[in-house]
């Protein structure tokens, strides 16, 4: 079976790999890429765990092809912090402990990021509503969305 | 699986055309891509029509109506300034479609051509009076959405057939269009049922009207006796007891995972009250 | 145990630092199931039976192997071959026939074959050139239709000795229990209600699905990594099924992407490690959503006849339940815990429950969070609902008035010490949420909830080093932030900072047996364990003080960090503290660790108390849950926002399946509902916040007072939300989950 090549950025990176046509870009960022961040949890976009942002658009890597990566910029929960800085996120969903198991976390805090990108000032109910394609089992969500909303308020402070 | 990226329809046509075996077109992927992974359909080809240009343009014509682009998402229609003020029924059930990572990609066309009865947009741009344009071995022809779907995963389309816009009319004064869909959750599932109700009015009294039901017959449904039901009235509650008669009489839906026979029936009754009320308002120029 | 060391005044326990695994969390460095790989790695794939009970007459595996990028291929054959065991039985037979069927599939998933490539894809690829032979059989997927005379037999002889005669082969369990004369309360009663009640399976739902990588040579030595709640159970259960020596497998555990019970198994990592004996290379096996669903632990689908009678006081006469459990193909559905906590909150005269434990076509059910619990206690708290309404009494206050305490008579059989139900009760009572105002179309519903708590097999080591700082290993995997508790404990003991102790949850090679992270026994269990291991090392530190000052040990005592000279000698010497102390141990004596294993007697019992506000559309039966609060006691919690995730977490679980969350089988015995889309667990915007009130009655069994609080918070939810709904629809729902056709057909038939 011939593989296709894709030349690709991922968190400021110009990566390449050569992908079958079927695999997706949740596998080329796992398997080829060594990006183990974004999970696969269902393979069928309906939990979130694989969100990345692809030209600044949230999207599941699971329902995109790895061949579609070609001269796309992708960001992934990898490259959420600033070098050593955490993102302010990431801190207030360490200080609330908006994460359990944390397997849908690097989903979440793409979303939530992607969500304060948009929208600095959301309202609970936005939140909730902007993060429902993203799945937790552990929390009950109570955590996760006081998170986004502390986060959101402090650099609505900040700015 | 070949993968191709064409830079025009034609191209796309002929590639579908004098392709063997399973062939899909990919814009959004978000229902291919499903498919391909639980092994339900493995394309032999694969088109990517989204480097053709223009597929991404949401664009107004001169003469008010709208065309989109085969890959315009649902996210980028709810960014729209103006398209959801024109067509906020449409937008709106565009923007059911899954998750906020689904409407990075999704499509109003690959919501039609994957032929499911329970397609949010569909009944919204039947109600609306969608067509789309088909690129074919024989040219370009405007189809509307209604003629589409032909049963569950069905389609119109022949071999070599693409759909290459998507063309919503022109508003109008005191027009007015709305969807709602019945879900047990609050995001993320397949419509029970769906309902989108277009109408225009002419000072109280509805003077033209198109509704529609999802999720209740093997394809997508217009129904014209609800239409009859609203139109001539002000939407007065005998206008709506005939509304919700004529549209749970024209359901033919079956009982599934997702819901019974009794409850799809009775629930779009329900569902087409309540949406005629907001498309109502709406072209009152009301907030809805 | 003893009960030394007691505690009630606490440094470190009860505060709330970041979690050690954090970081890791946050940045997508830790390592999960899926995340692991090695050199030479191939992938795996599993065929999966498309019948619900079929004869396998043939399998063909030669167009499969014939693929160039296929490396092998492993079918039941390939299990237990060796001679160390000849024969399985009991548990380790159902487990070997449920990772790979035999002579029969007994599901709609069940494992036929797995095959090891080059790459995931061509795995997959030649799963489809497998050809199998199968000869169809009757099959059953309803409990009812299982216990009934003209099922299909699934397997002959499953029933074990508690089975009265008379009853169908299906019936592989049977347990009855209480005390009193049920007959003669009823009859003291001033109102009896008797109603029947159905739950439907539901899945753990963890998002991330079951996935490892092994390794095993033909020398016999393997190496396992997988997601699990406990790899010595998985150690135990892969030697075993693979017929290689427990000790020569090494088993570490990854980050866990949530388990609820449904980890404490194995499913794949047998299959793995067959695939790689026979390849003779390191295979990496995942299981995609579907195979999840299909094929790994659903909870139980329930069937079941509740009586109560009761006093125009209150006051419960007589309780009788009749629990009939299905739980897939295998023996060990929890009838027999259903009916043991299905009145545990209830101080009761008379008191009957019997439970059933019955095979069907579906996969072998798992633990799910307090299993069997939540199923009993909707039936028996709607029942106490209906009697509440029908009385015109307060439903708090009939619960406190028949509320166990201490040294009542469990309905299970024995006395209790100290629990917190009155206390939950009370508290329940008291929050506004209880006496906050309705709308038009809402109903409140409460219901408590009991659940044993557990202790189990636990191994603790901790270690000094020469700085001051402190690791410590334990054997239980951390699936709620568990190493942040241990921490917290260890520095409680030791006087040293939270962020000076290291906790690692130690390989199979690296520590002694520890029991699975279920049964809410980690945080008692393994919290107890660390504080022994703790206490065991402070006894060095205080010896190498001793010597050093020349006094005897047992004038030495260990205060806020130091040893400190105590008695006749206090004040003798300024305090040393344990840095000073392990700064120089190698001369004194040598390393300074603690170690400590036991099987702890102690887990406390808990109960909790929900309070809960739905609002029903009466037009299209669509439920939303508006207010929640979960009260619970937690004995001590040590890290109290931990211990509120779990409240919150096991409420969410609930209203999941009492609203939407159920096994959809066909006629064809076929899952319907295999993806997330379809198996509809609560998203964001379907939840309200989550109140919670921890209750703290301390457990005598553990020194700082500890009860397990991971499981209890799901054994009210459905019974609160199910007496909601029918306050605010004005009809009994009977049924789980009370999705909308089902409110909606109830609403048309009042």
């Amino acid at each position: 079976m011939s593989k296709l090549h894709v030349t690709t950025t991922v968190n400021g990176d110009e990566v390449e790999y050569l992908c079958d046509p079927r695999e997706t870009l949740l596998d080329c960022l796992r398997d080829k890429l060594n990006l183990t961040g974004a999970k696969e949890g269902c393979g069928t976009g309906d939990c979130g765990a694989c969100s990345v942002t692809v030209d600044g658009r949230l999207v599941c890597s699971c329902l995109m092809l790895g061949v579609e990566a070609e001269g796309k910029q992708i960001e992934t929960v990898e490259g959420i912090a600033d070098g050593y800085v955490l993102h302010p996120l990431q801190k207030k969903f360490i200080e609330y402990a908006a994460l359990q198991c944390g397997v849908c976390t690097p989903g979440i805090l793409v979303a939530a990021k992607s969500l304060l990108e948009k929208n600095p000032d959301p309202t609970e109910e936005e939140a909730r509503y902007w993060l429902a394609g993203n799945l937790c089992r552990c929390t009950g969500y109570d955590k996760i969305i006081r998170a986004v909303m502390d986060t959101a308020a402090e650099l609505r402070e900040a700015s | 699986m070949d993968y191709h990226s064409p830079a025009s329809f034609a191209e796309a046509s002929a590639l579908a055309q004098n392709a063997t075996g399973i062939t899909r077109f990919l814009a959004g992927g978000t229902d291919v891509l499903v498919q391909l992974r639980s092994e339900l359909v493995t394309p032999d080809t694969l088109i990517d029509i989204k480097k053709i240009n223009g597929v991404h343009d949401i664009t107004r014509n001169s003469d008010g109506s709208w065309t989109l682009g085969v890959a315009a998402t649902g996210a980028e229609m709810s960014e729209h300034p103006e398209l959801g003020h024109d067509w906020p029924g449409v937008v709106e059930a565009m923007d059911l479609i899954g998750s906020t990572q689904v409407q990075g990609r999704a499509t109003l066309t690959g919501n039609l051509c994957n032929g499911s009865p329970a397609a949010d947009s569909v009944p919204a741009m039947v109600a609306a009076g969608v067509t789309v344009t088909v690129t074919g071995p024989e040219g370009a022809r405007d189809v509307a959405v209604e003629n589409i779907p032909t049963g569950p995963g069905k389609t119109s389309l022949a071999k070599g057939e693409v759909i290459s816009s998507v063309n919503i009319p022109a508003r109008g004064e005191n027009g007015g269009d709305a969807y709602l869909r019945f879900i047990p959750r609050t995001e993320m599932d397949i419509a029970v049922v769906g309902v989108g109700v277009n109408l225009r009015l002419d000072g109280d009294i509805i003077t033209e009207a198109r509704v529609s039901l999802g999720a209740v017959a093997p394809t997508v449904l217009l129904v014209e006796e609800a239409a009859r039901a609203i139109i001539g009235t002000t939407l007065d509650d005998a206008a709506l007891d005939a509304l919700t008669a004529a549209a749970s009489a024209a359901c033919n839906p079956i009982d599934d995972k997702r819901g019974t026979i009794a409850f799809r029936t009775e629930v779009a009754g329900v569902l087409a009250k309540r949406t005629a009320k907001i498309a109502y308002a709406r072209a009152k120029g009301e907030q809805a | 145990m003893a009960l030394d060391h007691r505690k009630s005044i606490f440094n470190f326990v009860g505060t709330r630092p970041d979690r050690p695994d954090g970081l890791d969390k946050v940045t997508g460095r830790a390592r999960f199931g899926a995340d692991a790989y090695a050199p030479g790695m191939l992938h795996g794939a599993i065929l999966r039976s498309p019948h619900a009970h079929a004869r396998i007459v043939r399998i063909d595996t030669s167009k499969a192997e014939a693929l160039k990028d296929v490396k092998a291929i492993v079918t039941r054959a390939d299990f237990a071959v060796l001679p160390f065991k000849p024969g399985l039985e009991g548990e380790f037979w159902n487990v070997l026939e449920n990772v790979m069927a035999g002579e029969k599939a007994l599901y709609d998933g069940h494992a036929i074959a797995a095959v090891a490539a080059t790459s995931a894809l061509a795995a997959r690829d030649a799963l489809k050139l497998i050809e199998v032979e199968y000869e169809v059989l009757p099959h059953v997927t309803d409990v009812d239709n299982a216990m009934a005379a003209d099922a299909p037999v699934i397997r002959e002889g499953a029933a074990d000795y508690s089975v009265p005669e008379g009853m169908h082969p299906n019936v592989v369990r049977y347990h009855e229990s209480g005390h009193g004369d049920v007959e003669a309360g009823f009859a003291e009663a001033d109102l009896v209600i008797e109603d029947s009640f159905v739950t439907e399976a539901t899945h753990q739902g963890y998002i991330e699905p079951h996935a490892c990588l092994a390794s095993l040579g033909m020398d016999g030595k393997g190496e396992l990594w997988c997601t699990t709640q406990g790899h010595w159970y998985a150690q135990k259960y892969c030697a075993t099924l693979l017929g290689i020596e427990t000790a020569q497998l090494r088993v570490t555990a990854s980050e866990i992407g949530g388990g609820f019970g449904g980890k404490t198994t194995v499913f794949i990592e047998p299959v793995a490690l067959a695939l790689s004996r026979k390849a003779n290379r390191p295979v990496k096996l995942v299981m995609n959503r579907s195979e999840v669903f299909r094929s790994t632990g659903p909870t139980s689908s329930a069937s079941m006849d509740i009586k109560i009678g009761m006093k125009k006081d209150g006051t419960i006469t007589a309780a009788q339940g009749i629990f009939r459990l299905q739980g897939g193909a295998f023996p060990g559905a929890p009838g027999d815990l259903t009916a043991m906590c299905a009145f545990a909150p209830y101080d009761l005269t008379n008191v009957r429950q019997v439970g059933y434990d019955v095979i069907a076509n579906r996969p072998k059910q798992a633990a799910y969070r307090a299993p069997g619990a939540p199923m009993g206690a909707f039936a028996v708290e709607s029942v106490l609902d209906e009697l509440c309404n029908q009385l015109g009494l307060d439903p708090v206050d009939v619960r406190l008035k028949n509320a166990a305490a201490e040294g009542s008579k469990a309905s299970y059989g024995p006395t209790y010490e100290r629990i917190g139900l009155v206390e939950t009760l009370e508290a329940a009572k008291a929050h506004p949420h209880y006496s906050a105002p309705l709308k038009p179309g809402q109903g409140r519903g409460i219901s408590c909830g009991f659940w044993f708590n557990h202790g189990g097999e636990t191994s603790v080591s901790l270690a000094l080093s020469e700085d001051g700082s402190a690791q410590v290993m334990v054997g239980t995997p951390d699936i709620g932030g568990s190493r942040a508790s241990m921490a917290l404990m260890a520095a409680e003991v030791l006087g040293i900072p939270y962020e000076n102790i290291r906790v690692t949850v130690a390989d199979t090679a690296s520590l002694g047996y520890n029991d699975v992270s279920h049964g809410s026994r980690v945080t008692y269990a393994s919290g107890l364990a660390t504080i022994k291991a703790a206490n065991h090392a402070v006894e060095k530190l205080c010896e190498r003080a001793a010597a050093k000052w020349g006094i005897p040990v047992d004038a030495v005592k260990w205060e806020d960090g130091c040893a400190v000279p105590s008695g006749p000698n206090a004040g003798d010497f300024d305090p040393l503290p344990l840095a000073d102390i392990t700064a120089d141990m190698g001369a004194t004596g040598g390393p300074i660790s603690g170690h400590f294993e036991a099987t702890p007697e102690g887990a406390g019992v808990s109960f909790g108390t929900h309070i809960v506000d739905a609002e029903v559309d009466s037009e299209t039966g669509k439920t939303s849950i508006v207010r929640y609060t979960v009260i619970q006691d937690a004995g001590k919690a040590i890290h109290p926002t931990y211990v509120e995730g779990q409240y919150q977490g096991g409420a969410a679980q609930g209203i999941g399946w009492a609203l939407n969350e159920e096994y959809i089988y066909g006629e064809d015995g076929r899952l319907q509902n295999s993806i997330f889309l379809d198996y509809r667990i609560p998203v964001a915007s379907d939840l309200p916040m989550i109140d919670t009130v921890i209750v703290e009655v301390p457990n005598p069994g553990h020194p700082f007072g500890v009860r397990g609080v991971g499981e209890t918070g799901i054994v009210p939810p459905l019974a609160a939300i199910a007496n909601a709904v029918s306050n605010a629809a004005g009809v009994r729902m009977k049924q789980l989950p009370m999705s909308p056709p089902r409110i909606l057909a109830a609403l048309k038939e009042k």
